[in-house]
């Protein structure tokens, strides 16, 4: 096989990297994402877009699970998505092998993160067109962890944060509405931040909530629409306050 | 000296195995549990070499990273057709360097251990497989390893049928053990006894004669 030794990803004259900018533009356009870290619970939420009649809804999982403790989701292109979750997998596997311990988030972080940015700096690959957000509790201290990478291989933690289509729009949003919220109040503000961008309803939204001792859990369709009708009650009532004070004796 | 035995009665499948960690004439350990919890539903008993019986956690991680694959747990089968593939590759051929599932190492020499793998398949029951270190497969009602095989095969031939309860199956246990403990001259003090059904694979006694305790020996 021929030995792949141009480089793809190579400097413009003004200091950029332009496929892994170009990569930043597929992660725009993929679907938004949002994930927010409570004091006991972390909540991933993902835009669903519309699914073709035909189609098996099961079968296109956004939010994963890597291991127990540690779920992701993405936006951006879903195929790359799979070979990194993939290796990921690897990863939290090998390393409970290796050292008999579960991964630590900032270890896959920083690994997936890792793997990202080796695709900048090698010959004939592209980097990869997805941004993840990575959910769990440290396996030692039980404390929740929210981090997210990016195509260029860099990552941060967050206490909340959004990807993918109108992410600005929802990070605006988070950034007015965090506070430490915990259970149930964690999964309204990331649907709350979801909803900013999205078309309300339970299949337009796909939740899934992690927590210490039972670990990542899907919401069922039913559920969201319930806290979505919840949310917009809420609204409803804050609106009519807003417009009625002088009522209030 | 190393004993692993095992059978599948009515709705579970049970594995034995010695709890002696021994090099040449020292036991280093007697309470070594030699019996891996591979997942929810499997058991996977190895005996043979010290260093090599860490090859059960290669399995049970390899099991473990198709769960989350796949969403579903590997079947009984499956997984012990992938423990002999496993086993047969070490034999002869050198392993792919970039990781297919995780690399252990590369090795051509044969992993000197003895496998038998117990599981419970919803649709299927309860099965036990015999894999030894040179990649034989077999599926078998009840099977065994080590020196400890010449008593407990003899004792099972002549007490085992199919569908014992479980009390019927650790009582055969039980005789198994007192003709290894007296029969063998390096028989080993202790025994663990797992069991796997519908519920769930999980220990289920220890037979102890010499505990590991510092001074004083038990009667």
């Amino acid at each position: 096989m021929a030995r792949y030794d141009r480089a793809i990803t190579v400097f413009s004259p003004d200091g950029h990297l332009f496929q892994v900018e170009y990569a930043l533009e597929a992660v725009r356009k993929g679907n938004a994402a949002v994930g927010v870290r409570g004091t006991d619970t972390i909540v991933l939420g993902v835009e669903k877009k519309s699914t073709p009649k035909l189609q098996d809804s099961r079968s296109v999982r956004k939010i994963v699970s890597l291991d127990t403790h540690i779920a992701l989701a993405c936006a951006g292109l879903k195929a790359d998505a799979r070979v990194l979750i993939n290796r990921a997998r690897i990863e939290c596997q090998s390393h409970r092998l290796t050292v008999e311990d579960p991964v630590t988030v900032e270890y896959i972080t920083r690994y997936i993160a890792g793997l990202q940015q080796k695709y900048t700096q090698s010959g004939g690959v592209r980097p990869f067109g997805l941004s993840t957000l990575i959910v769990g509790f440290d396996p030692y201290t039980g404390v929740p962890a929210l981090y997210q990478t990016d195509p260029s291989g860099t990552f941060s933690a967050w206490k909340a944060n959004a990807t993918g289509r109108n992410s600005n729009s929802m990070r605006e949003f988070l950034e007015k509405n965090y506070k430490e919220t915990s259970g149930q109040e964690t999964v309204k503000l990331a649907i709350r931040a979801l909803l900013e961008v999205v078309e309300s309803g339970g299949k337009n939204i796909e939740i899934a909530v992690m927590t210490k001792e039972h670990g990542l859990r899907q919401l069922e369709e039913a559920e969201i629409d319930a806290i979505v009708a919840e949310i917009e009650a809420e609204k409803a009532a804050a609106e009519a306050a807003k417009k009625a004070p002088s009522r209030d004796t | 000296m190393e004993c692993v035995f095992g059978m599948v009665g009515d709705g579970f499948a049970l594995v034995a195995a010695d709890t002696s960690a021994v090099h040449s004439i020292l036991v280093h350990k007697s309470n070594e549990d030699k019996v891996m919890i591979l997942d929810s539903h499997k058991l996977l008993g190895a005996s043979g070499e010290a260093g090599d019986r860490s090859f059960t956690e290669y399995i049970q991680k390899n099991v473990h990273v198709y769960e989350f694959r796949n969403g579903i747990p590997l079947t009984t089968a499956a997984t012990a057709n992938f423990t002999r593939c496993e086993l047969a590759l070490a034999l002869r051929k050198v392993r792919p360097s970039c990781p297919v599932h995780i690399v252990f190492l590369v090795s051509q020499n044969p992993y000197f251990v003895n496998i038998l793998l117990a599981g419970y398949d919803k649709n299927i029951g309860p099965s036990l497989y015999y894999i030894d270190y040179i990649a034989t497969l077999h599926k078998v009602d009840k099977g065994a390893f080590g020196y400890g095989s010449y008593f407990t095969l003899s004792m099972m031939d002549r007490h085992y049928k199919s569908g014992m309860s479980l009390e019927e199956a650790i009582d055969l246990v039980d005789k198994c053990i007192i003709e290894i403990r007296s029969r063998l001259v390096v028989a080993p003090p202790n025994f663990v006894i797992k069991i796997v059904d519908k519920d769930g694979a999980r220990e289920y006694a220890w037979r102890e004669s010499i505990k590991d305790a510092a001074g004083v020996s038990a009667a």
